[in-house]
């Protein structure tokens, strides 16, 4: 009896482990601001693994949540790593799901760009070696993907209550048009600005729309977007080829290889 | 016997945004090396920007840090606006620094709560301090629920913040909002008395080492969003010609610039504003200076985590008076302005960590064509080496883990934020 009991309180609190590579630590930092829900968190997981608020680090862990891209040679090496010690590996946010902003790094020349920032004997710095700026998925295996820069609070809790009851974590595949028309917000393009929201991945409520912006496009593409009629879209709004490309560019540089009509 | 050979290395310090290491190395006594390595991978987010839009450049450059992403927003914002001649409403100037307040009160208190209290009180984090101190952990919690909630109501969230845009902001809170954050900000006062009560009772390490502080300063005001740079040396630093009085260097051990003024080493963020612009406090700030013992102008850096508090109680009170001022005026529905030139603009605002400073040239299309970005935490590096060189000898007597405790501290005490510098940290023995 006494095994048995001791195996369900293990199962009950899993160790959950935070990783933050190239990013602004801004997902971390929405998981911190759960101010209402962390308390009862905490009672159903065990934190081992969080550099930006605890002390102790540790490398037992089941789930790890990764935020960030991957732009060093170290970064590569620790996510390996950290691939081999977690049963379940889920990215955190735009950088680390589809590179994010970081991507428009890997437009320049990095050379160039180091010179340009930090002066000519910037070469020297061995520090500001970097690497094209990757999603995490080009380097391991990733079970599961919170989107959005930043991840939205809710769809963090839903991820993770999923895992907890090991069940799969559902991530909707619509565009963000239908959760802006359940907000009832008017669409951008009426109001004379273009915007992402046809062929972006929702489940942010179109909080951007609702707030008075454009759909950024900071979810990723939905998993089977009508590129090129979105591409007619923004034409007839007079967007020239360059601004549509930056459109799509501005959070999907990393993937657009994969999607060649984005390209 | 006095320990003369000691080399310390604090790998990935933990508690502090981003990542960095803390190298000390100590021969004959003496200190050889100090250095604090700054990691994290750059991100070159000022070559990012480069062929951007102008109404893409706020959302852009937010990205640079998580913490004080109303802070990059609003001084992108201003760099813009100045460059291409967008003027903003009163009621979009007093959002924008509702918002500006709520980030502030947020980032103190994630700082004080979250990084600072756990070190004092023996605790590994948060976590361990909501069994051991319940009623503390509530307050930071609760406090930062509130800044959040602000920001929520004026620009969508805090975290990236989405209404503030070129031409003033794009979403109108509702009234009955303001009048519940209102009355949320009146009852935050007693759960900031009983932080200070707390922080009172925490002895503070000795480290009286004269400096210069640099800072915002204003005419009427204690300055956060506007006014001029000034230092502690008593001159003003035009806005125009910042660059020239703050040069920025590079290192070898840091992805981080340094920077320094033709004085040398300076020191940004609550402390350098308190010192600076103490008399501009609001009434229950004042107060919370005196309860301090803090007397300006305050030389010690681990005085500033109780700065922070004490423009906690500032922001609360300005954030009350702003929106008392909204709902005097009526809050409506206002068209953003729009550009009529193009050029040269600098925003400078106060971030929590210190005077942030961004420049953009933009051209006839409204494209930017270069970007310079200083950042408060870059401003600051230069100063925790010199206070490291200056501490550890006065400690160097004591246990490798209390050397390596306190030297965190300092560190932290600084409340760097290294993914903003590089545009990173970790203490390891060696």
């Amino acid at each position: 009896m006494g095994r048995y009991s001791l195996k369900i309180k293990k199962m009950e609190k899993p160790k959950v482990a935070f990783f933050s590579f190239t990013c602004c630590e801004g997902c971390q930092l929405v998981v911190l601001s759960l101010e209402d829900e962390l308390p009862e968190l905490l009672k159903h997981i065990d934190i081992v693994n969080f550099r930006e608020a605890m002390t102790d680090k540790s490398d037992d862990y089941e789930i790890a949540f990764i935020e960030g891209s991957i732009s060093k040679k170290e970064e590569e090496r620790k996510l390996k790593k950290i691939r081999e010690r977690a049963k379940t590996l889920v990215s955190l946010g735009a950088c680390s799901a589809i590179g994010g902003i970081n991507c428009l790094k890997n437009k320049f020349p990095v050379a160039k760009i180091k010179k340009d920032i930090y002066g000519k004997n910037a070469g020297r710095l061995r520090l500001l070696d970097t690497l094209p700026v990757r999603p995490i998925d080009s380097i391991v295996r990733v079970d599961h993907y919170i989107h959005g820069c930043p991840i939205p609070k809710k769809e963090f809790l839903s991820v993770l209550t999923s895992l907890l009851l090991k069940k799969t974590p559902v991530i909707p595949d619509h565009p963000v048009c239908v959760d802006c028309k359940i907000a009832g917000n008017i669409c951008v393009f009426e109001k004379g600005m273009t915007c992402m929201g046809p062929v972006t991945r929702a489940g942010c409520d179109a909080i951007c729309v609702t707030y008075g912006c454009i759909c950024w496009g900071c979810r990723g593409l939905v998993d089977d977007p009508n590129i090129n009629s979105h591409r007619e879209t923004l034409e007839r709004y007079s967007l020239d080829t360059d601004s549509i490309l930056k459109k799509f560019d501005l959070y999907g540089g990393c993937k657009a290889g994969r999607n060649p009509g984005a390209s | 016997m006095k320990k003369k050979e000691l080399h310390i290395r604090v790998h990935e310090v933990t508690r502090v945004e981003g990542h960095g290491n803390i190298l000390i190395d100590m021969h004959k006594g003496r200190v050889k090396e100090v250095w604090l390595q700054i990691t994290e991978p750059p991100r070159f987010f000022e070559a990012m920007l480069v062929g951007r839009r102008y109404d893409e450049a706020q959302h852009i450059m937010s990205r640079i840090c998580g913490i004080c992403a109303v802070s990059h927003t609003c001084a992108s914002l201003k760099a813009v606006e100045s460059a291409m001649g967008i003027k903003i409403s009163r009621q979009a100037l007093l959002l924008r620094r509702l918002a500006f307040c709520a980030e502030v009160i947020q980032s103190h208190i994630l700082h004080i709560f979250f990084l600072v209290l756990p070190d004092c009180l023996g605790v590994g984090s948060i976590v361990p301090l909501m069994d051991s101190h319940p009623g503390v952990a509530r307050d930071g919690l609760e406090l930062k629920k509130l800044a959040n909630e602000i920001c929520s109501i004026v620009a969508g969230r805090h975290i990236h913040p989405i209404s503030l845009y070129p031409g003033g902001v794009a979403h109108t809170p509702k009234e009955t909002e303001l009048k519940r954050i209102r009355e949320a900000l009146k009852n935050s006062f007693a759960r900031l008395d009983r932080t200070l009560e707390l922080m009172i009772k925490l002895p503070v390490p000795e480290l009286d080492k004269p400096r210069e502080f640099i800072s915002l300063k204003a005419k009427g005001e204690y300055a956060i969003y506007g006014g001029e740079p000034f230092s502690s040396k008593k001159y003003h630093l035009k806005t125009e010609t910042y660059t020239k009085n703050i040069k920025e260097y590079i290192v070898y051990h840091s992805a981080a610039k340094h920077a320094k003024t033709k004085k040398g080493t300076f020191m940004v963020g609550a402390l350098a504003r308190i010192n600076n612009n103490f008399k501009q406090l609001n009434p229950r700030a004042k107060n919370a200076l005196k309860r301090a013992r803090l007397k300006p102008p305050a030389n010690n850096p681990f005085l500033n985590n109780m700065a922070q508090l004490i423009e906690c109680f500032n922001m609360a009170e300005d954030a009350v008076r702003i929106i008392d001022r909204l709902l005097a005026d009526g809050v409506k529905n206002e068209p953003l302005g729009r550009p009529t030139t193009f050029g040269r603009g600098i925003g400078i605002v106060e971030a929590p960590r210190g005077t942030l400073y961004h420049e953009y040239h933009i051209n006839r299309d409204g494209v930017v064509d270069k970007a310079v970005c200083i950042i408060p935490t870059a401003q600051n590096l230069r100063s925790i080496e010199a206070d490291l060189k200056h501490l550890v000898p006065m400690i160097i007597d004591k246990s490798k883990e209390e050397i390596r405790k306190t030297i965190e501290m300092l560190v932290r005490a600084y409340d760097p934020c290294i993914s903003c510098s590089t545009h990173y940290m970790d203490v390891r023995f060696v």
